[in-house]
């Protein structure tokens, strides 16, 4: 790209408008981020981000299956995602080694076999793509199952907003009061192996737990309210999405990487400067206007 | 002898037995409570108070024995949002952005639908209940904000919101203020006089001749049970808390 082209904002913004890779890479990686954004404020909540990262990593061996046997890729990784939450579960009861060894363990287990799986199993996957992320060259399958995907964990999670910020607040009362734990228990970890599966495709089977923590721990730090910080955490994630594609089509960056540094930099921001949890408060600075 | 109605019974407990993987918490655990008295769980770390709460709410499985809550099963107790819970400060995330009202909300959530949408008797409930333990002047305070007694008042609300029958409290009094512990004794004697049951767990020897009518001793299994004034006596106490004196424990401290 021209290098002067970017000199007016407007150009900037509009010129990779005009490519249809580009539009369409805009739309996934924003519908991808509002998925991971929404279910982040679940996760941070709840301490999951170590479980966010096994099923992320779990779920490439079926991924990698469900390509080569021409099946939906979100089924096997599906299957693989809850699959390895089970093995975790199973593990930990009948052993004796601490629970983030065995995630640790497990999840790098299943990375392995996706990786050799790639190597063995001949296929037009392309290995870069699913480590990396390729938000540029989504084939139009991807599209609808993407669309279909984001929309089923999007429903699911509005349905059950309240029970689950209940069940990660307090599961011993959601129990009490007859509310189902254990449907709630899985329906979260259904709803991260989903995420996991198309923010890969933005940001790499890698970076997808940055898209899965990052949002909403900015958010967390920026409100006191639950709903305003699913807001925030959705926005955030977009946005971060939009400028990490736009910097790296202008600048020729890796595109995974770009969304995920844009979302780590909003959050160094919010960890500076947050009203009332951030090192420098901003809060105080500016109460002397009040 | 008088015939036992089992249905007197708020909550009937029999030779309850609690392993988590093989690792006994709780054996041969028997409890009976009827509408307004008051129980006091007495029992060292460890010696399976919060297990006991988890067996009656149903937040464990018991692996042997029988619960029965009004006569019915534990589950259909759940349904029924008859037991309520009210935890120790520690037991909760303080730090979750969630305010005193929406705390308290969830205390009807069990009686709402699916989309957990509030009626016009969710509200009132939750205003009264709010209004009972005096925190209306922080409706939309984060309980992050909170001293101690406030947070610990904050669920007391949600319990009164519940309209449960039975009350279970886990260290009620611990780390909170002089005016919380006033305003909780006073709850306790309303909670009473409306037959609500109540057990409590506490590590204040004070409080259970102040409060309870029955206490019930444990070590993995029921030590002692009965009437405090009857069972509650020093060498009970010692075997409770393995051997060490109740002059310990009734040091100048306590």
């Amino acid at each position: 790209m021209e290098l002067c082209s970017f000199l007016t904002l407007d150009s900037f913004i509009t010129d990779p408008l005009t490519h249809d890779f580009m539009r369409k890479a805009l739309f996934m990686s924003s519908l991808v981020a509002a998925v991971c954004g929404f279910l982040s404020s679940y996760l941070t909540l709840k301490g999951w981000a170590l479980m966010g990262d096994a099923v992320s990593h779990s779920v490439m061996p079926g991924v990698v299956v469900a390509y080569a046997l021409g099946l939906p890729f979100s089924l096997g990784a599906f299957i693989f995602g809850v699959g390895s939450v089970a093995l975790i579960g199973f593990i930990k009861q009948k052993s004796r080694v601490k629970e983030d060894t065995v995630i640790g363990l497990v999840f790098t287990g299943f990375f392995a076999l996706g990786i050799v799986l790639v190597s063995k199993i001949k296929s037009n996957i392309d290995l870069h793509s699913i480590l990396f992320g390729s938000p540029l060259g989504i084939s139009l399958s991807d599209v609808n199952q993407t669309i279909f995907i984001s929309l089923l964990v999007v429903i699911l999670l509005s349905i059950f907003r309240k029970d689950l910020m209940l069940y990660c607040f307090d599961p011993r009362h959601a129990k009490t009061v007859g509310i189902n734990v254990f449907f709630l228990h899985y329906l979260l970890l259904t709803c991260l192996s989903l995420a996991a599966v198309v923010g890969l495709q933005s940001v790499g089977i890698i970076l997808v737990v940055a898209m899965l923590i990052t949002p909403g721990a900015t958010a967390y730090l920026l409100t006191d309210k639950f709903d305003n910080m699913t807001i925030i955490s959705v926005l955030s994630a977009i946005i971060s999405s939009l400028i990490g594609i736009y910097i790296s089509f202008w600048f020729d960056l890796e595109t995974g990487g770009s969304i995920v540094l844009v979302q780590t930099f909003i959050f160094l921001f919010a960890f500076l400067f947050a009203p009332r949890y951030g090192i420098f408060k901003l809060k105080k600075l500016f109460a002397g206007y009040k | 002898m008088e015939k036992i109605n089992y249905q007197n019974f708020r909550i009937d407990a029999e030779n309850i037995c609690v392993d988590y993987n093989g690792k006994v918490a709780l054996y041969d655990a028997n409890l009976r409570l009827k509408p307004g008295q008051i129980c006091g769980l007495v029992g060292m770390n460890g010696a399976g108070k919060t297990t006991f709460f988890n067996a009656l709410t149903g937040f464990v499985n018991i692996s042997k024995g029988k619960i029965r809550i009004n006569g019915e099963s534990v589950r259909s107790a759940q349904k029924d949002q008859t037991i309520a819970y009210v935890p120790q400060n520690e037991g909760i995330d303080s730090q979750f952005p969630i305010s005193v009202w929406d705390v308290v909300m969830m205390g009807r959530y069990g009686s709402m639908n699916i989309f957990r949408c509030p009626r016009e008797s969710d509200v009132q409930a939750v205003k009264d209940a709010i209004e009972r333990v005096d925190l209306t002047d922080h409706l939309s305070t984060p309980i992050g904000n909170l001293s101690g007694g406030q947070r610990k008042r904050t669920f007391l609300a949600r319990a009164i919101a519940q309209r449960a029958s039975i009350l279970l409290l886990d260290e009620p009094f611990s780390g909170v203020d002089i005016r919380t512990e006033k305003l909780i004794s006073e709850l306790f004697i309303q909670f009473k006089n409306e037959g609500k049951t109540i057990l409590l767990s506490t590590h204040d020897m004070i409080h259970v001749r102040e409060f309870c009518d029955l206490v019930l001793l444990i070590n993995k299994t029921v030590v002692a049970y009965g009437e405090t004034s009857e069972v509650f006596t020093p060498e009970n106490i010692t075997t409770t808390f393995g051997g060490i004196s109740p002059d310990f424990l009734f040091g100048p401290e306590s």
